[in-house]
């Protein structure tokens, strides 16, 4: 087919041809159009199916705006739903469908829906689809989910890349209108940081839609200069295809760039779109005005569209929408829209103004009356007009512009909460009084819809904004028409007039919602869904309102307006995801011996942000518990090493650190000898345990103290409270070594005979005896750290070395080792030796364990002050039935005691009103030969020896245990102490 | 009037002329036995159960602005009873209970459709927790089951599997869960209190208590004084600000909690997923669109708005367990306020003040709890005494040390 | 949101974590007849208020300073920043 309502001028290359597919039939357009402006000229009216009546439907507008015509554009995994014909950019190989139709977009077989539609009203679902019950689920609602919805996602993973950047400004402006560039223009000669963000590809703004001069030139020129000179300012950074998305605050704004939107696919290595943060001191909101229709009965056809859409069709895309046009205006810029049209060639069918004094035409014919009615299957094709006097007409056009006046875009203006004004001249709300800090609002979106008022707007916004000094810069000549406009919503009488087109709400219904007592603005948009489809309201709302107000005889600032939120246009969630997905989703944190690990074969484990090795297999183990049982046993028989790096450190140094240490430690920390270690818990203030470890005093005023893997920032920000909130005055500092010291804990009986090759001090029994610690010096002289403290039970080290030296010091250890068959254990062995020896790790440190119930009630000192001992005391923490950690081990030695079992009584009820306790950590004992686990039992100290069951119905468990000590192995600790 | 297919496809014949409004819009009486403060779904189902479960008369429901206004008219819509601690689980799945039946209870469909609910499973400590839970609910009479990753992948095949940064290990689900539509839940209620007789009075914002020798008479109200015999404030979100006309200060903050809704779709969740290591949970509702949300923004806020950082954190985490959603266009933010509690669990309890009775502190929990919550509280008003399900939630609990905390979080709101 | 630090100059509030209402720094003394009593309150009970409220940020991705924000709940609106070592000097706050 070729371009039939394609008019002269515009600008389109049309040295170049664009080919594209929609439907699956082949068009050609040029670059400069959009999808709507190329199917439009090739005489393709109807673009998509509404969502309840599945209605035919046509562009509405010639921007972001739309509502109808949406389509799935692209194919494969770039498929993007819901995309608006009227913004993409057309480009060669363009591919696009139709979208929410079953059948052809001709033949919508889902159009039966609107021959129900007087079943199908607003919240008709709420009144029904409740019998029988059971249907709900299994019949209605599968059949409305299907019939709901817009467009499909591929559901394939996105294929592109989507990059986050930011940027500092002085002054961000949105908008490249005469109002933005003439803003931008006076601050960008001022020397400030500009942003200047446009949503089109085509800066200029309505510019590019009229055929208004400016000075001498046409509005388009007159924008295209401005545009070359910003371009040589280097302060000036101009951003096409950015749109502003939302106003947060203390002057930070998100902005989308689609960098790769108007291309087949994103070139090698860019983005599709970046998400910019923008910081700026000032922004001028120069977003422009929205137009919007009038109602009445089946105004919705292909072909009807505004009118302001339709001069832009004509003026920058050199198209009509077709060879005959009709206009049904209540104000003068109905009026200009035939004129554009007229000189265009195009035949002009009337001119219908609901004004008695309408402006008369030497060119067409101008009715004063109402349209009444539409006729036209998939596209208009007559319009029925109501003359004042009463008698109609009946007028053929295949398209019909409507003017019912502009909304100015004030949509940032209440991104924070702000409440819009209602001004009378223009029958619109306009920017209100309470505006996000540094926000100028001017032009169109301020209220003034002429050019000199955005050219005079934009110059006055950036002088204020910016604080500049004199006068105003002398302005070119410009269009300054009054508005000369008569509020009017809807034709009386009319029922199904749509107000909201995409989610086909009409007159009628909210007439219906007014009856039904749904009468608050909120109620009226919930019970009829207006305003809440993907052009969130922008064409719909006010006649919503107005209809609403008239109901309710009040007028619409009195029935106020629901809450603008962001984004202003829909935005892709993979470009607020950014880089952050897949495998980048989180950084990685490697361990010193990572390196080495890997070498080794060790499977990773996922600890927070970490990677710790979880187990070593060998070539010939063919399960991980034959590796872990392998490990645990090695180290208890005769030396294991684990990477233990990501235990949190913090340094502690001060003349008051040891009274710091009594502060945030509940046990005592003062009498600490120099040279000892000594195992420490922490409580929060509410007096529940937080975190556990150990701290070594290496000096009078230097401690080290460890954090579990998880906790270490928590850990050292609560620290940091306590030092700087509570005792300012301590001479204490406290600093997170964690990544600066590796640390391995050598572990096992043969641990002292392998560290002696390596340390070079003596660490016989005698010189370093269980709990000590000190800075030692290994390797005939690298300064290192000793601490001879025990998880595994075992005689066992941590070695600690500067994280530099740490891949060093586990090959060191490896080949001082070898002679002892030195084992390298993971985390899941780690965990092993820990539950045989009852040591509560994350597990039990849940967050609702208390001193108590961990065993160590007696440790919290009532001798001193420390964060939580006081809260800790409370009544509900204390006596008859509390928690006590306990071991488990089960009556039948194959049984299994899995992690998050309950326990009942052997022969009581199995209900949670007789849940005993549970299991918190469970492992194969390769040392006992069966399953054992540890947890917390109500009473527990006091039922050593009993018989419970033990159940977890949720993975099929039911087995009798005994309850034990949770000290499986040496529970004198004669092993650590040897 | 009744509601029912008939009664539509009767008023589509006759041009809907019969529809009568929802509520009626009574002017105050100068008293009642019992005023609601708060005409959300808490207050409103409180009004509802106790004119209809406990036989009360003389009931209004005062509200500020419009009905559904708070949060149960900003929410994510789920509903689900995967509690592990006996505190909370038998009143959430005594409130999953009654959203079962709740559609034929009040006569209005709310769309409660028990899709499931998955929570995935990305590490083995969270699996022990996971396992811990999952009997906890089927040890109260609960539904649970414990699906592979198989049997998750089976049901969202483009569930990122192969290229996780947090490989996912399972997931816990309960098929019982669902989504409801919420605003339908405030307006069935309403409807069904209405039309017992309970004055439902909107634009009417109460702006202190009258209380003397330590009973509380009535409210001031931008209408007027009002008086009544017992006064249940049921507001989430202005918890502290009402609370404080009666000088009490409560163990919680107001923090912002942002949502978010994509553009409509053609089905694509079958049901509810929630993210196990990062800040995500997502579904679909009947409309097509793909309601998600995250964490808190994390500061105290009266302002129903967030900002950026937590909406990027929240698409980050959607995009790392389904990168099929990036084309998929986000199309509305909004924030509610949160009445974040010290344990994160809520309070429905006599306040030290005679006659005035205080239900709040939901934290992120309110919408599902709506049943329950209103049903326990009008208990309460009604019997003087908490529901067996609701023992729990007392002020006192904190002083006691007998705090309720699901996530093990202590005293600080904005972690739980 | 920024958070016009006292050191540092202005800094993106995603660079603090956020702890409270800045009367944690007010911990009562443990030794007082009524300490349980002062340690609830002061653990749970909080003023709250819809406007003006003093709080606690932790510079974590900068300075470590724990910083005292006096911020407005309703406009977000921040009026004065203060290192909370300062502030808990002044409020008597020693050792």
């Amino acid at each position: 087919m070729t371009q039939v309502n394609r008019l002269p001028g515009g600008q389109i290359d049309r040295t170049q041809s664009c080919k594209f597919t929609f439907d699956g039939k082949a068009y050609t357009g040029h670059p400069g159009d959009t999808l709507a402006s190329a199917l439009l000229a090739n005489g393709v009216r109807l673009m998509g199916r509404s969502f309840k009546y599945h209605r035919p439907r046509g562009p509405l507008t010639a921007g972001s705006e739309e509502p109808n015509a949406l389509v799935e554009l692209r194919d494969g995994a770039r498929q993007e739903p819901n995309t608006r014909a009227t913004t993409v950019e057309l480009y060669d190989g363009l591919l696009a469908k139709s979208q929410n139709r079953v059948g052809s977009l001709r033949f919508d077989l889902l159009a039966i829906n609107d021959r129900f539609s007087n079943v199908l009203t607003a919240g008709f679902y709420y009144k029904t689809f409740m019998w029988p019950a059971a249907l709900w689920e299994k019949l209605y609602e599968p059949i409305i989910r299907k019939a709901a919805g817009l467009g499909s996602l591929s559901l394939k993973d996105d294929p592109d890349v989507y990059d986050k950047g930011f940027l500092h400004c002085d002054l961000l402006i949105i908008g490249a209108g005469p109002t933005g560039l003439m803003a931008a223009l006076t601050a960008g000669r001022a020397g400030a940081d500009v942003i200047l963000a446009d949503e089109d590809f085509a800066l200029g703004g309505r510019l590019n839609s009229e055929t208004l001069t400016i000075g001498d030139q046409s509005g388009a020129d007159w924008a295209a200069e401005v545009v070359g000179e910003l371009a040589t300012l280097p302060n000036v950074r101009i951003m096409p295809r950015t749109t502003v998305i939302g106003a947060f605050d203390h002057g930070v704004y998100g902005a989308v760039e689609r960098v790769s939107d108007h291309m087949y696919a994103p070139d090698a290595g860019k983005p599709r779109q970046v998400l910019w943060r923008i910081y700026t001191q000032k922004t001028i909101l120069a977003a422009g005005a929205t137009e919007r229709p009038i109602a009445f009965e089946n105004n919705d056809r292909p072909g009807i569209m505004l009118g302001g859409a339709l001069r832009t069709y004509a003026n920058r895309f050199a198209v009509t929408a077709d060879k005959r046009v009709a206009i049904f205006t209540n104000n003068d810029d109905g009026h200009r829209t035939a004129a554009d049209l007229h000189a265009k060639g195009v035949r002009i069918s009337a001119v219908v103004d609901i004004r008695p004094d309408v402006p008369r035409s030497l060119d067409y014919e101008v009715l004063h009356g109402e349209l009444v009615n539409t006729k036209g299957r998939l596209g208009l094709t007559f319009a029925e007009v109501r003359l004042a006097d009463g008698t109609m007409r009946t007028l053929e056009c295949g398209a019909l512009g409507l003017s019912g006046g502009w909304n100015p875009n004030i949509h940032m203006t209440c991104h924070q909460r702000g409440r819009p004004l209602w001004n009378d001249d223009i029958a619109a709300f306009v920017p209100g009084a309470d505006l996000p800090a540094g926000m100028v609002v001017a032009g169109a979106a301020n209220g003034n819809l002429s050019t000199t008022g955005a050219l005079q707007g934009g110059a006055a916004a950036a002088k204020q904004a910016l604080g500049l000094k004199g006068r105003l810069p002398k302005l070119p000549q410009a269009e300054d028409a009054p508005v000369n406009l008569k509020p009017f919503w809807y034709v009386e009488g009319c029922s199904r007039a749509w107000l909201d087109q995409q989610n086909d709400v009409t007159v009628k219904d909210v007439k219906l919602s007014h009856q039904e007592g749904f009468r608050s603005v909120e109620h009226l948009k919930r019970y009829t869904t207006l305003g809440m489809a993907t052009d969130q309201g922008k064409t719909s709302n006010m006649g919503g309102l107005a209809i609403m107000a008239e109901l309710a005889g009040k007028t619409i600032p009195e029935v106020g307006t629901t809450i603008f939120r962001p984004p202003y246009t829909p935005t892709a969630i993979g470009v607020l995801g950014g880089r952050h997905r897949g495998q980048e989703f989180h950084p990685k944190r490697l361990t010193p011996s990572h390196k080495w690990a890997e070498a080794q074969g060790a499977v990773f484990v996922e600890v927070g942000n970490w990677l710790r090795a979880q187990w070593f297999p060998q070539a010939s183990e063919t399960h991980w518990r034959e590796t872990v049982d392998r490990e645990v046993l090695a180290t208890r028989n005769s030396v294991g090493v684990c990477d233990v790096t990501t235990l949190g450190k913090v340094d502690v140094q001060g003349t008051d650190a040891a009274g710091f240490l009594n502060k945030v430690y509940c046990n005592g920390f003062a009498k600490l000898a120099v040279g000892k270690t000594r195992y420490g818990l922490m409580l929060r203030e509410d007096g529940i345990a937080m975190d556990d470890g150990t701290a070594a005093r290496l000096a009078e005023d230097h401690f080290v103290v460890t954090t579990t893997t998880a906790n270490a920032l928590p850990v050292y920000r609560h620290m940091e409270f306590v030092r700087q909130c509570l005792f300012p005055d301590m001479d204490v500092q406290v600093i997170s070594t964690t990544e600066a010291w590796a640390q391995y804990a050598v572990a096992g009986p043969n641990s002292r005979k392998l560290l002696s090759q390596i340390v070079d001090q003596d660490i016989s029994n005698d010189a370093f005896p269980f709990m000590a610690c000190g800075n030692i010096t290994i390797c005939g002289g690298l300064r290192a750290r000793l601490f001879r403290i025990s998880f595994s039970g075992e005689l066992a080290y941590e070695i600690a070395v500067p994280t530099a030296y740490g891949d060093a010091l586990i090959r060191k250890i490896m080949e001082a080792g070898a002679q002892y068959d030195v084992t390298p254990y993971g985390t899941e062995a780690l965990g092993v030796m820990r539950i045989e020896k009852g040591h509560a790790a994350g597990n039990e440190l849940n967050g609702t364990t208390t001193a108590l119930n961990l065993g160590m009630g007696r440790m919290v000192s009532k001798k001193k002050d420390s964060v939580g001992s006081t809260l800790s005391e409370r009544e509900g923490l204390n006596g008859e039935g509390q928690l006590y950690q306990v071991g488990f081990k089960p009556i039948d030695p194959k049984d299994p005691v899995p992690a998050g079992a309950h326990l009942m009584n052997a022969d009581g009820p199995v209900d949670a009103a007789h849940d005993q306790g549970y299991v918190t950590s469970a492992c194969y004992s390769p040392h006992l030969d069966h399953a054992i686990a540890i947890g917390f039992l109500k009473n527990g100290a006091d039922r050593m020896g009993e018989h419970m069951r033990l159940v977890s119905p949720l993975t099929g468990v039911d087995v009798k245990v005994e309850i034990t000590s949770a000290h499986f192995i040496d529970p004198e600790g004669e092993r650590l102490r040897a | 009037m009744r509601y029912s297919g008939l009664k539509v496809i009767k008023e589509a014949l006759t041009g809907h002329k019969g529809w009568a409004p929802a509520w009626r819009d009574p002017e105050p009486q100068p008293d009642y036995d019992t005023i609601v403060i708060g005409g959300g779904g808490h207050g409103l189902a409180t009004a509802y159960y106790l004119a209809k479960e406990y036989g009360q008369k003389r009931i209004a429901v005062l509200e500020k602005g419009w009905i559904g206004g708070g949060n149960v008219g900003r929410n994510t819509t789920i509903i689900r009873s995967n509690y592990l601690l006996d505190g909370n689980e038998p009143f959430y799945e005594f409130s999953l209970r009654l959203w079962e039946g709740l559609e034929q209870d009040f006569n209005y469909n709310a769309m409660v459709s028990q899709r499931g609910i998955l929570n995935l499973i990305h590490s083995d400590p969270q699996r022990d927790a996971f396992v811990r839970r999952g009997n906890a609910m089927l040890l109260n009479g609960a539904d649970a089951e414990m699906l592979t990753t198989a049997q998750i992948k089976a049901r969202y095949p483009f569930l990122n599997t192969e290229d996780a940064r947090f490989p996912i290990k399972g997931g816990l689900a309960q098929h019982r869960g669902g989504t409801v539509r919420h605003d339908a839940v405030a307006w069935g209620y309403a409807r069904g209190a209405d039309s017992r007789g309970v004055d439902i009075i909107q634009n009417c914002e109460v702006t202190g208590f009258r209380i003397e020798n330590g009973k509380c008479l009535g409210v001031e109200t931008s209408r007027g004084f009002i008086g009544a015999k017992k006064i249940g404030c049921a507001v989430a979100g202005s918890s502290s600000r009402l609370m404080s006309k009666a000088d009490m200060r409560l163990p919680m903050e107001s923090h912002v909690l942002q949502a978010f809704v994509s553009e409509g779709l053609k089905p694509v969740l079958p049901g509810v997923v929630t993210f196990g290591a990062g800040h995500f949970y997502v579904s679909q509702s009947d409309k097509g669109g793909l309601v998600f949300g995250g964490d808190l923004d994390g500061y105290n806020s009266y302002a129903q708005r967030g900002n950026l950082p937590t909406v990027e954190d929240v698409c980050e985490g959607g995009m790392a367990i389904f990168p099929a959603f990036g084309r998929a266009r986000l199309l509305r933010m909004w924030g509610g306020i949160m009445d974040m509690s010290m344990d994160g669990s809520p309070i429905i309890d006599r306040t030290h003040i005679d006659g005035l009775y205080f239900n709040g502190g939901w934290c992120y929990g309110g919408f599902k709890a709506t049943p329950a919550s209103g049903f326990c509280f009008a208990h309460f008003l009604a019997n003087d005494a908490p529901h067996p399900t609701a023992a729990a939630y007392r002020f006192d609990r904190f002083e006691k040390g007998l705090m309720i905390d699901e996530k093990g979080m202590g005293n600080q709101p904005n972690l739980h | 949101m920024i958070i016009d630090h006292p050191l540092l100059g202005p800094r993106d509030a995603a660079e603090f974590t956020y702890l409270g209402d800045a009367k944690l720094i007010d911990r009562p003394d443990w030794q007082s007849e009524t300490a349980r009593q002062d340690f609830y309150e002061y653990a749970y009970l909080r003023e709250n208020p819809a406007g003006w409220h003093q709080e606690l940020w932790f510079h974590e991705a900068g300075d470590r300073s724990w910083l005292v924000v006096t911020r407005n709940t309703v406009t977000h609106e921040i009026s004065k920043v203060e290192l909370a070592r300062d502030v808990a000097r002044a409020r008597g706050r020693s050792k």
